[in-house]
């Protein structure tokens, strides 16, 4: 089973309660929000495989190219432009789709790799953790999450996935077979949860709701879940020294306090989202 | 001049920042280009001035009485979006590969995707330039561009562009900042907060755009604050605000006024002496 771990809005709690589940479950953890990976600060694991990612251009063989603008033309994300009678790439907008290749009439241009990022693996204690960083200044994160996820082994892995609702989570819920939504009770966290929603719909998947930041009373989020009949898995309460601990970047899981509230949200998950 | 507020990680509050300056601002132009969680514009009633639709890439479309599943197009494919001669538009990136091998005329073409509606609301404390985008859409990068070029056609006599951010450091934040004058990101005192720090402020030394930090929430971890400061201090960037916790932040998210309407907060005073020093450094 592949859960992933969604939000809509940033900061709800997406990381907390991802890595305190892959703890409490016994899951795998896969940190998929490769453009700000912060679960490895929680779980700190000995990292003992590094891959690179690499993405690929187009390069121009300056012999061959005839400065025809054939490439320049059917490249969609304008990555190519014809200056002076040179080919000139913009290798940040390239998408490695290889249409400069197939339009090109003189066999001109060849593929080659550059990084955009890693992956990083190891275990921490018994569960096995594996992240995906995004080389700073390199805008696509979609390479490094399809990789990160293509080959995911083990029964269960929790997948923490980005913020928002683009292209990256779209392309980490494609591996997953169901899904918790984390919010927060303020308006906020309504707005942006809804919209998480709608994309978790469309993947036709068991999915329910974590409310953190929880005042555990009757909340905008209680009574939405119950508008939408979608079940409220559980919550974490809104606390000072919750805030505390996560602060230090130590594991709520491991604190005596907190423990129960993530054995019970397991629980909980295994029977809202059907897992075994 | 455009200020654009960033953090890196989520929910540091960016936009209860990027909502007081601008309340504290007498000309100002709001842009919200946080396009997949925009809560900017939630503060604000308004009358939307213009709705357009937004057609960011492009997407195939196979029209199955002219194929005549060759398979070409799924070779060529790189992004493993056409199976059974059927394209799935959540994978397909648009780059039009696909049609340069179909050896049949227009049996498979790209068409354009609205990947959102765009708007210029005016509200009685100015305009915003805001995107309501669709689920899942890769083109967030072109969007974010276009909002802030749309926001510039309403403020030439506007001395300022507040722009809200999104988390990360990739295409929409890369967007959002390049060819801006500052920056201004709000960092929390957490470990994760700084991690995301370090990243964002790399990303903004990349683009050479001039960098300012607030540490939000300053007195939730003391220690941690003090080890951001060392960092901001390492890095000769500009600490201009240490905004304490404040439980009437999360009142005023929930009754959507801007924290600056609360008198009697806390956050509110510090945001203010934080606009004084952001003055400074415009100047």
């Amino acid at each position: 089973m592949n859960i992933a771990v969604l939000s809509g809005k940033g900061g709800t709690g997406k990381t907390t309660v991802s890595t305190n589940l892959a703890l409490a479950s016994k899951s795998n953890y896969i940190d998929c929000d490769v453009e700000e990976p912060n679960g490895f600060l929680f779980l700190k694991p000995k990292i003992d495989r590094i891959q690179k990612v690499m993405t690929e251009y187009p390069i121009v063989d300056d012999d061959k190219c005839t400065a025809c603008g054939d490439c320049v033309e059917v490249c969609q994300f304008n990555a190519l432009a014809n200056v002076k009678k040179n080919i000139v790439l913009f290798e940040k907008l390239c998408h490695s789709c290889g249409a400069c290749q197939i339009a090109c009439k003189y066999d001109a241009i060849n593929y080659e790799k550059r990084e955009i990022g890693k992956i990083e693996s190891g275990k921490f204690r018994d569960i096995e953790c594996s992240r995906g960083v995004l080389n700073i200044g390199d805008p696509m994160a979609v390479p490094i999450i399809k990789e990160l996820l293509k080959d995911l082994s083990g029964e269960n892995n929790i997948i923490d996935c980005p913020p928002g609702t683009s292209c990256n989570v779209v392309n980490t819920l494609n591996y997953a077979d169901s899904a918790i939504l984390v919010t927060e009770p303020t308006k906020f966290g309504l707005h942006d949860l809804k919209i998480a929603v709608e994309v978790v719909r469309m993947f036709h998947i068991p999915f329910g709701i974590i409310i953190n930041k929880d005042d555990e009373k009757e909340n905008i989020i209680r009574e939405y879940s119950r508008e939408e009949n979608i079940d409220i898995i559980g919550s974490i309460p809104y606390r000072r020294d919750i805030a505390r601990v996560y602060s230090n970047g130590e594991i709520l899981y491991d604190n005596i306090n907190f423990k129960p509230i993530f054995e019970e949200l397991v629980d909980r998950s295994k029977a809202v989202l059907k897992w075994n | 001049m455009e200020l654009v507020v960033l953090s890196g990680k989520g929910g540091t509050g960016k936009t209860t920042i990027a909502t007081a300056l601008s309340e504290l601002v007498q000309d100002v132009m709001r842009v919200d280009c946080d396009v997949e969680a925009s809560n900017f514009y939630m503060y604000y009633e308004g009358k939307d001035l213009e709705k357009k639709d937004f057609y960011g890439g492009k997407t195939a479309n196979i029209d199955d009485s002219k194929c005549i599943k060759c398979g070409k197009c799924q070779e060529v494919c790189r992004f493993n979006a056409i199976q059974d001669f059927q394209i799935d538009p959540f994978a397909c990136e648009g780059c039009g590969a696909c049609t340069l091998v179909c050896p049949t005329e227009e049996a498979i073409v790209l068409e354009d995707e609205k990947v959102a509606d765009t708007f210029i609301t005016q509200t009685d404390k100015g305009i915003i330039a805001r995107a309501e985008m669709g689920i899942g859409s890769d083109a967030s990068g072109l969007l974010i561009s276009f909002l802030r070029k749309n926001a510039k056609r309403f403020s030439e006599n506007e001395e300022l562009t507040i722009i809200d951010g999104s988390p990360g450091i990739g295409c929409p934040v890369i967007a959002s900042m390049t060819g801006s004058d500052m920056v201004l990101v709000v960092t929390e005192p957490t470990k994760s907060g700084l991690e995301d720090l370090k990243r964002v402020v790399t990303l903004c030394e990349h683009f050479g755009v001039y960098t300012m930090v607030c540490i939000n929430k300053y007195d939730i971890n003391e220690e941690m604050s003090r080890e951001i400061e060392s960092f901001i201090n390492d890095k000769h960037l500009k600490l201009v605000g240490k905004i304490p916790y404040d439980d009437m932040v999360m009142k005023s998210i929930n009754e959507l006024k801007p924290i600056t309407f609360y008198n009697e907060s806390i956050a509110k005073k510090a945001i203010e002496d934080m606009w004084m020093r952001i003055k400074e450094n415009i100047n």
